[in-house]
């Protein structure tokens, strides 16, 4: 015979576990609220759904600082965020309520660029160099990997250029996307080439 | 400890939640729990890795029931925090407030019986660990954790059988 006491003191009744669920919700979304107000946060993060799929977001005060497809795996980016910026890593919707608003108008064709603070702190040195040219590449432009590698000083590395755009820590918001290869074709891209397709047709129509 | 912090609120919100309930009631648990988990991130990058954390969320939530008990006995619950709690009768609109009676039941325990039921039967932490929290010995929390449920089974699971038969 089951025992009634200890089996409803180790868990809410199933009936009850959505009001539990609910009351957990709210409690944490008060958790973000206040620690961030307190500066207890190294990376707030949340994930938003996306024409291209579900994307996370991620932000240190500094700004946003890694944007990560689901080929990528968010847990193992949030992992690896924690290691390399600080493991105070707490999911905070409101932190990107802006971004998210911004994201719905370029997804919709209205919006032509980020307004948004972003922390390069993920990238270094030559890498880093090419995020900063490809933030100059316009909406709806495309620039060949060549191309990017001129203009970031150093014409002859462009397969440096491809791994910086592999590598890149904020797609979309820094528009690896419009770089493709000489031939015309697409190159490779970290979100999958469907997605680079999806972004590149988006804001030839616009 | 290197791992995201989320993955601690993900894996242990609710069962905090719960514990705090059990050991405060349901109004002032919120605080708690709130208390509980900024602290906890606070502490979180100097915790071990290979720290129980469950067993870590209930200590320290303990350390914070025992603060709110502490600030309602000297009527010094800060007055900016009171706006802030929910209100269950609005959060859940014509639904009873999960498990009231039982957290009532178990309000009527003496602490430390509350405690260990709560530390061993909510949160699932076994009685050398619910000692190491309350103070004593594995055997006292035992006892007292074995205490508190009989004085339950005929406090409050006689009142749910003849509601429920």
């Amino acid at each position: 015979m089951s025992d009634n006491l200890i089996e409803q003191l180790a868990a809410p009744r199933p009936a009850d576990a959505g009001a539990v669920a609910g009351a957990v919700a709210a409690l944490r979304e008060r958790l973000a609220g206040a620690a961030s107000a307190q500066g207890l946060v190294d990376v707030a993060f949340r994930t938003v759904e996306t024409p291209v799929g579900a994307l996370l977001l991620a932000a240190t005060e500094a700004g946003v600082v890694r944007v990560a497809y689901p080929a990528e795996g968010h847990e193992a980016v949030l992992e690896s965020l924690s290691v390399a910026i600080g493991s105070r890593v707490l999911r905070d919707t409101r932190r990107f309520d802006d971004l998210c608003h911004q994201l719905d108008g370029y997804f919709a064709g209205q919006r032509r660029h980020f307004e948004v603070a972003l922390d390069l702190r993920l990238a270094h040195g030559f890498r880093l160099e090419v995020l900063e040219h490809l933030r100059t590449i316009a909406y709806g432009a495309t620039e060949t990997y060549a191309a990017a590698a001129a203009a970031s000083g150093r014409p002859k590395a462009v397969r440096a250029v491809g791994t910086a755009c592999a590598t890149n820590p904020l797609p979309l918001l820094v528009p690896c996307h419009r770089v493709v290869r000489s031939d015309g074709t697409m190159g490779g891209y970290l979100g999958g080439l469907p997605a680079k397709q999806l972004l590149l047709d988006l804001e030839a129509a616009a | 400890m290197k791992h995201p912090f989320d993955q601690a609120v993900a894996e242990h919100s609710a069962v905090v939640l719960r514990v705090c309930r059990a050991v405060l009631g349901p109004v002032e648990a919120d605080d708690a729990w709130s208390e509980t988990f900024l602290s906890a991130l606070r502490a979180w990058p100097d915790l071990p890795d290979d720290a129980n954390v469950r067993a870590w969320l209930v200590t320290v939530a303990h350390r914070k029931a025992i603060d709110v008990r502490r600030a309602q006995a000297r009527g010094a619950v800060p007055v900016e925090s009171l706006p802030d709690r929910p209100s269950w009768g609005d959060e859940q609109p014509g639904a009873a407030l999960p498990d009231t009676e039982l957290w009532a039941a178990l309000a009527a325990l003496p602490s430390k019986q509350r405690q260990c039921v709560a530390y061993h039967h909510v949160a699932g932490l076994p009685h050398a660990e619910v000692a190491a929290i309350v103070g004593g010995t594995a055997a006292a929390s035992r006892r007292s954790a074995a205490d508190g449920i009989a004085t339950l089974r005929r406090t409050y699971l006689t009142k749910e059988v003849s509601t429920h038969v």
